[in-house]
């Protein structure tokens, strides 16, 4: 039973709350009318509409950049898979301690210094247009594949040092603890180091996801029809930027979804270990 | 007498020119109880981590059933399967339940399937009062619970020797006892331990035989009342007059 102070005050509470609410959609729509009328009544706007926002333009290309998107997301879906596993094991080898490793740690540690600093357009030039011209045998000559071996490239360097930092970033009581019950190296970072750190770095891990899924875009400038390649392909048609846009903001529509997931991720792991 | 289970033998452990462990010599027989007691900075936690080999030894030897276990070329993994170990810090894994923390050792380092390791683990979990907790996570529970949930995980895989280093330091005051009590069961039902602790009344109920650790050298040792109650040595006397002045005794 509440007492009548508590009652009083949580009316009080109420009130106040729904005071703010009605402010905020009033400024709200305040600032939206300002905006829509400004924008437009300015004198550019319908050229600005019209090579831009061309709903009839928009509706024509949308079916090619789709049919682009659906290059992009195979693109994504298979390196986003090999970049996880292989930036493991180069993150696993430069953690490795002890002199037999050296070598190993030491080529873990100049394949990142050089993968991370080298811009990835130069990369995809390299990987895409110098490898097949070297004509060897073996190597492919398909420009998605080529890209994609470029981005796995560069962001394999990147997520090692995200996965590192989580791996350094579990305390060595942890360490301790697994090895005096007797697990050996590899099953203590297996076991106990690895799941702490993975959930640690996610959301450096789905930055980067997000990063990726955008430059799978990229792998347009070897001539692969992707959907950047498609967008240009109906602008170029119509002479009119609407194409890039429509991309563009179906790309911004695919980024949405792992923010959520992000979200919802950090959540669900702060309800089960009781937060800190 | 028979052979001891762990006969720790001019163990010399340094960090740089600072001596941590001098020369440090000690036994302990089956189903003896032996504490390490001596002030912050004695070695009492550097011995225990020797003895686990999760220290590198500097000079000497820790025998284990006989075996030289701090010999480079023993798998020290496999040595550790004699031995459990109960931190300060609790140190649980934070992303397994109490029921994985507790079957990890028997199921990958051990092979014993999870259906009787889990059975085994809940058994061990009901004697430390934490059955109905099996499932929780470890940052849901107390820190006297935490420690009991580590007690069962360093116990899983019945161990020969079991080594506390003090694990009730880092424990709210009204949760000293639960653990304490939890030791001494352990003690009357004949396991064999060696524990590092500030709890001097309880070294002097439990405990076998006491030893006073000073500047990394063994000082004293003997049965609780005589190293408690009558010590012959002078810096295990002024030891003592502090604890005793801070009432602690």
């Amino acid at each position: 039973m509440t007492s009548e102070l508590q009652r009083e005050r949580l009316a009080y509470k109420r009130s106040r709350s729904r005071r703010s609410t009605l402010v905020a959609l009033l400024s709200t729509a305040v600032f939206a009318v300002a905006v829509g009328v400004t924008v437009a009544r300015a004198p550019g706007w319908p050229r600005v509409r019209q090579s831009f926002f061309n709903v009839e333009i928009a509706w024509r290309s949308l079916p090619s950049i789709l049919e682009g998107l659906w290059l992009n997301l195979r693109v994504l879906a298979v390196c986003g898979v090999l970049i996880l596993v292989l930036a493991l094991v180069v993150a696993a080898m430069r953690t490795l301690r002890g002199p037999v490793w050296f070598p190993l740690r030491a080529l873990a540690t100049v394949y990142v210094d050089l993968f991370r600093g080298l811009p990835l357009i130069i990369l995809l030039y390299l990987v895409g247009f110098g490898l097949p011209a070297l004509r060897l045998t073996g190597v492919p000559n398909d420009f998605v594949v080529l890209g994609g071996a470029a981005l796995v490239l560069a962001y394999t360097a990147y997520v090692a040092e995200v996965f590192r930092a989580g791996i350094e970033s579990v305390h060595p009581s942890q360490v301790a603890a697994a090895r005096s019950l007797g697990l050996g190296p590899g099953k203590t970072l297996r076991l106990v180091v690895l799941p702490q750190a993975v959930r640690r770095v996610m959301p450096a891990l789905l930055n980067d996801f997000v990063a990726l899924q955008k430059d799978c875009g990229l792998i347009s400038v070897l001539g692969a029809v992707d959907a950047v390649r498609a967008a240009q392909i109906e602008q170029a048609r119509a002479f009119n930027f609407t194409p890039y846009v429509v991309a563009g903001l179906l790309f911004v529509l695919l980024a949405a979804p792992t923010a959520r997931f992000a979200d919802a991720l950090g959540r669900r792991l702060e309800r089960r270990q009781g937060g800190r | 007498m028979t052979e001891p289970v762990l006969s720790v033998r001019g163990v010399v452990k340094r960090y740089g020119d600072h001596v941590v462990l001098d020369g440090v010599s000690l036994d302990v027989h089956e189903h003896e109880v032996v504490t390490v007691i001596g002030s912050s900075g004695s070695g009492k936690s550097t011995l225990l981590r020797c003895v686990n080999l999760l220290e590198e030894l500097d000079d000497g030897q820790v025998l284990l059933d006989g075996l030289d276990v701090s010999d480079p070329r023993v798998d020290a993994d496999v040595a550790r399967r004699g031995m459990g170990i109960v931190f300060q810090a609790f140190n649980l894994f934070p992303h397994m339940s109490v029921l994985d923390n507790v079957t990890l050792a028997p199921r990958v380092v051990h092979g014993v399937p999870r259906d009787e390791a889990e059975r085994n683990a809940l058994d061990l979990l009901e004697r430390v009062g934490l059955g109905d907790r099996a499932r929780s996570y470890p940052e849901r529970l107390s820190g006297g619970q935490q420690q009991r949930v580590a007690i069962a995980r360093a116990l899983a895989y019945s161990p020969r020797l079991l080594l506390l280093d003090e694990i009730t330091s880092a424990l709210d005051p009204e949760l000293v006892g639960e653990v304490l009590a939890l030791v001494r069961e352990l003690a009357v039902s004949g396991r064999t331990i060696l524990m590092a602790t500030h709890e001097m009344g309880f070294a002097r109920q439990v405990a076998d035989r006491v030893v006073f650790l000073d500047g990394g050298r063994l000082v004293e040792s003997g049965p609780p009342e005589q190293v408690l109650g009558e010590p012959v040595h002078p810096r295990t006397r002024q030891f003592l007059r502090r604890i005793i002045e801070a009432g602690r005794l």
